[in-house]
């Protein structure tokens, strides 16, 4: 059939010491929403930037309408008609949109035209936006905007999505979707990555399943649940977390109008958290990055003090004391970023058990290290938690995201806290660690301890969570029991609709 | 085209060899450097590195050795834990001359008493008197977040002026007839540094050096406050995550490198140097820096350092008298030491692979 748009054949691209892709295939028709699913370091990125002329292959070949094409440069590539989204923006902030779109483009029009071009499609896929604003004030749905925009003017046959949907709220996706259903409606291909499996069942009509640079499978994603398409991906079935008791405990960890000016002149301040978590529950707080998560761990953890009575520890006031001493007492928290935050790189994991564990695991004495202690606390984690690595001695940089966050939450769940605060713990991971890390948070709460579970993944919170809350410009919504949410009511909090929710929020 | 691309995990091997590559690269570079000045770069580079250890003269030179390396490492060793926690402490020089007048200064006032307490006074106001002159950059560091590199350096002047205004004032000699300097301490039999073997040129300073290192070694691989050391400077974020208090280790690292500069000087000029005096300081507190890096900022890398630098000052010494090299050639070849191993340094952490030309 003559209906295909981009055939790739027996593409094939090594770096060293990894193939990336290993001589992949799939194909595009004109009007498709095809898929490219598959975990971290699958291979998605690199066979992208391979369509988009950024990466050249070492062998194999690409088509376009039944013509060889060789994409030299992005450039060449946006010539026949590819454009992409990244999914890290690539504008100034101090630029207004239409200045920024004319930058991306091959030749851009007069300023005035270029405004009432954008005008016009952005009515025309239903995506507001004024030509005039500052970029830097736009939230970050409307950043993508921009970005998609720019792409739409080059009037695009086959559009490029980097898991445009990590920064949105349900209601943004929302948006981008219909504009995603009209533009394929009107014959425009669209490649759509994610390991987001509901979102991908939603829209796309083809997906490509990647495993380690290869193509495990191709399937219509309507027809298969996520679970099924989750089992392709990691190549193996899959372990739902689950959980045992669901009785409370009293009081564990309480926030009481906890306002924090944040150090970083970019971050978000708190302003008037209050929150109550209870022994043997997980709160899951939710949240669009950049709303005072990264604050919010570091005010519990000990890293930023706030006014003592701010924040209580089963009842003692702690807002005062720092990270030691909270740990002491039983708060432990793991912060999102490992390398760099919550591990040394260059440090072995032996130095990295260290890192937190010297008081609740005694591996000093007299204020020197018990190395011995040390490495056996070490090699504990990697076995409970079942880290892939050579040993104790390798650098934590020498991990992998999944295996070194699996050693990371192992340090603190090891440590048996009463209150373990997590923040994205497991942004990054592959499917199979990200449930063993949920299903090991589960059990710490059933064992009686209180979990706060921070996270940009609503599929996780609601997999874990008992209870649930939004942080939004570093307000925080009151908890609402998690079971029975819908999207709607999530996407709500997490956009700061906060009068709406203190309505039907029961005392 | 060549392209670096970054190790996992740094090399062992490239990180104990860079040295020693650092150093043949260097006596290649000064070799063609002494033959455009007309020398006979085989001979030259034999006088600085050979002749002081194994030629006719090697048993003065050998002495020597041990009296000029005690200062650096000491100095070395106090940067090294700074430096490891990314403090920077660039003033070691006038840390170095506060000492000496602080010792100098707590045994002259005594003169001409016997007392056994006087040179073990001395020691300690010493130590007193680096300790304070890198307080200033810490305590401005930790109020009022300045930069220690700019603070500390500027300092070393200020420790100059006041160096000059003290042997020509109220550290003369209030025998020597009118000339700048103050007593020399060779007469002043209670605060003489003076050499416990001397054959092997041991001062109390050198004691002190090795003490230096041993329990820095032990403190780095041992202690906790070690591990905070290196953990700041591995990523400052995990350590104020692990609960290190900046603040105290800013004041901490400043502190220890200004006492062991400062002791430094009270051994140099209560031993070898003698006496205060204008010119008493030689740039010790500089070239320890050089030292510190050439030792990896390994306690043992950096006794290992300290004594080459030793030997290219004696045989560079030697290599101006001898051949009549210019000074600022010896000081070229030390400099360019630090320079090769700095860029040695990169294979540590990364290696060369050769690639061809990929579109950008």
């Amino acid at each position: 059939m003559d209906t295909t748009l981009l055939a790739v054949e027996n593409l094939t691209k090594a770096y060293p010491g990894v193939v990336a892709n290993d001589s992949v295939s799939f194909t595009v028709r004109p009007g498709e929403v095809h898929a490219l699913l598959g975990e971290n370091g699958a291979g998605k990125s690199t066979l992208v930037k391979m369509i988009y002329g950024l990466v050249r292959p070492d062998s194999g070949v690409m088509r376009w309408n039944g013509q060889p094409y060789e994409p030299a440069t992005p450039h060449a590539a946006r010539r026949t008609g590819v454009a992409m989204v990244f999914q890290h923006f690539s504008l100034f902030e101090a630029l207004s949109v239409a200045e920024n779109v004319a930058l991306g483009m091959e030749d851009p029009p007069k300023m005035g035209e270029l405004s009432a071009r954008i005008l016009e499609v952005s009515d025309a896929y239903g995506l507001p936006l004024d030509p005039e604003r500052l970029v830097g004030e736009l939230s970050a749905g409307e950043r993508q905007r921009v970005e998609i925009i720019r792409c739409l003017l080059q009037d695009p046959k086959l559009l490029i999505m980097d898991e445009p949907t990590s920064v949105l709220t349900p209601q943004e996706v929302e948006i981008l979707f219909e504009t995603l259903r009209k533009l394929s409606a009107e014959g425009t291909a669209i490649l759509y990555i994610s390991h987001k499996l509901e979102e991908i069942r939603s829209l796309c009509d083809g997906a490509t399943i990647l495993r380690l640079g290869k193509v495990v499978g191709t399937c219509d994603p309507r027809e298969k649940t996520a679970r099924e398409l989750a089992e392709l991906m990691v190549g193996q079935t899959l372990h739902t977390p689950s959980r045992e008791s669901e009785a409370l405990g009293d009081v564990a960890l309480e926030l009481n109008s906890l306002n924090l000016k944040s150090a970083n002149p970019f971050g978000t301040s708190l302003k008037d958290v209050s929150l109550s978590v209870h022994a043997g529950e997980v709160v899951g707080i939710g949240g669009v990055a950049g709303n005072g998560q990264d604050e919010l761990l570091a005010a519990l953890s000990g890293e930023i003090l706030a006014a003592p009575d701010a924040i209580t520890l089963n009842r003692a006031a702690i807002g005062g004391l720092g990270p030691n001493q909270r740990r002491k007492l039983g708060l432990l928290t793991a912060p999102e970023e490992r390398l760099g935050h919550a591990a040394a790189p260059d440090m072995s994991l032996t130095e990295n058990a260290v890192l937190t564990g010297t008081i609740r695991e005694g591996l000093t004495q007299n204020g020197f290290v018990k190395w011995g202690a040390a490495r056996d606390f070490a090699n504990s984690i990697i076995e409970a938690f079942d880290v892939r690595t050579p040993g104790p001695e390798n650098a934590a940089r020498s991990l992998s995201g999944g295996n070194l966050q699996k050693f990371v939450i192992g340090r603190e769940v090891l440590q048996r806290p009463d209150v373990l605060v997590v923040n994205q713990p497991t942004w990054g991971v592959d499917a199979s660690a990200a449930a063993a890390i949920r299903q090991s948070l589960l059990d710490l709460a059933a064992k009686g301890a209180a979990v706060i579970c921070i996270s940009q993944d609503l599929d996780e919170l609601m997999e874990i969570s008992d209870r649930f809350a939004a942080l939004n410009e570093g307000r925080l919504t009151p908890p609402r029991p998690a079971k029975g949410l819908t999207v709607d009511e999530i996407g709500l909090m997490m956009g700061g609709a906060h009068d709406m929710e203190v309505s039907h929020v029961e005392a | 085209m060549l392209r670096l691309e970054k190790r996992p995990a740094p090399s062992r091997f490239w990180s104990a060899s860079a040295p020693i590559l650092a150093v043949v690269l260097t006596m290649i570079a000064g070799g063609i450097l002494f033959a455009f000045l007309g020398k006979n770069p085989v001979e030259a580079i034999r006088t600085i590195f050979w002749d002081p250890i194994f030629g006719e003269f090697a048993f003065y030179y050998r002495g020597q050795l041990l009296v000029k390396a005690a200062p650096l490492i000491l100095i070395a060793i106090g940067l090294s834990l700074g430096f490891r926690a990314g403090i920077w402490n660039i003033g070691a020089e006038g840390q170095y001359i506060m000492g000496a007048i602080f010792g100098a200064g707590a045994g002259l006032a005594f003169y001409p008493s016997d007392s056994f307490l006087i040179f073990p006074l001395m020691i300690v106001a010493g130590a007193f008197g680096g300790w304070i002159w890198a307080m200033i950059p810490a305590i401005l560091k930790t109020r009022f977040g300045t930069n220690e590199i700019l603070v500390s350096l500027m300092l070393v002047y200020v420790a100059e002026a006041i160096l000059a205004s003290m042997s020509s004032g109220l550290l003369r000699n209030p025998d020597g007839m009118g000339f700048p300097g103050s007593r020399n301490f060779k007469e002043f039999p209670a605060a003489h540094n003076d050499f416990i073997i001397e054959a092997a040129g041991i001062h109390w300073g050198v004691v002190f050096a090795f003490l230096a290192v041993i329990s820095t070694y032990v403190l780095l691989s041992r202690h906790l406050l070690g591990f905070q050391i290196r953990l700041t400077g591995e990523s400052p974020r995990a350590a104020r995550f692990a609960g290190v208090n900046p603040s105290l280790l800013i004041v901490f690292c400043l502190g220890l490198s200004g006492a062991l500069a400062g002791l430094a000087g009270l051994f140099e000029v209560s031993g070898p140097a003698g006496q205060i005096s204008i010119d008493f300081n030689s740039g010790y507190g500089f070239t320890a820096i050089i030292v510190a890096f050439l030792g990896r900022l390994n306690p043992i890398g950096i006794l290992l350092a300290g004594l080459l630098m030793a030997l290219t000052y004696i045989g560079g010494e030697a290599a101006q008298g001898n051949l009549g090299l210019p000074a600022a050639a010896i000081q070229l070849l030390q400099g360019m030491l630090l320079f090769f191993l700095l860029a040695v340094d990169v294979l540590s952490n990364f290696r060369i692979r050769r690639t061809k030309n990929e579109v950008a």
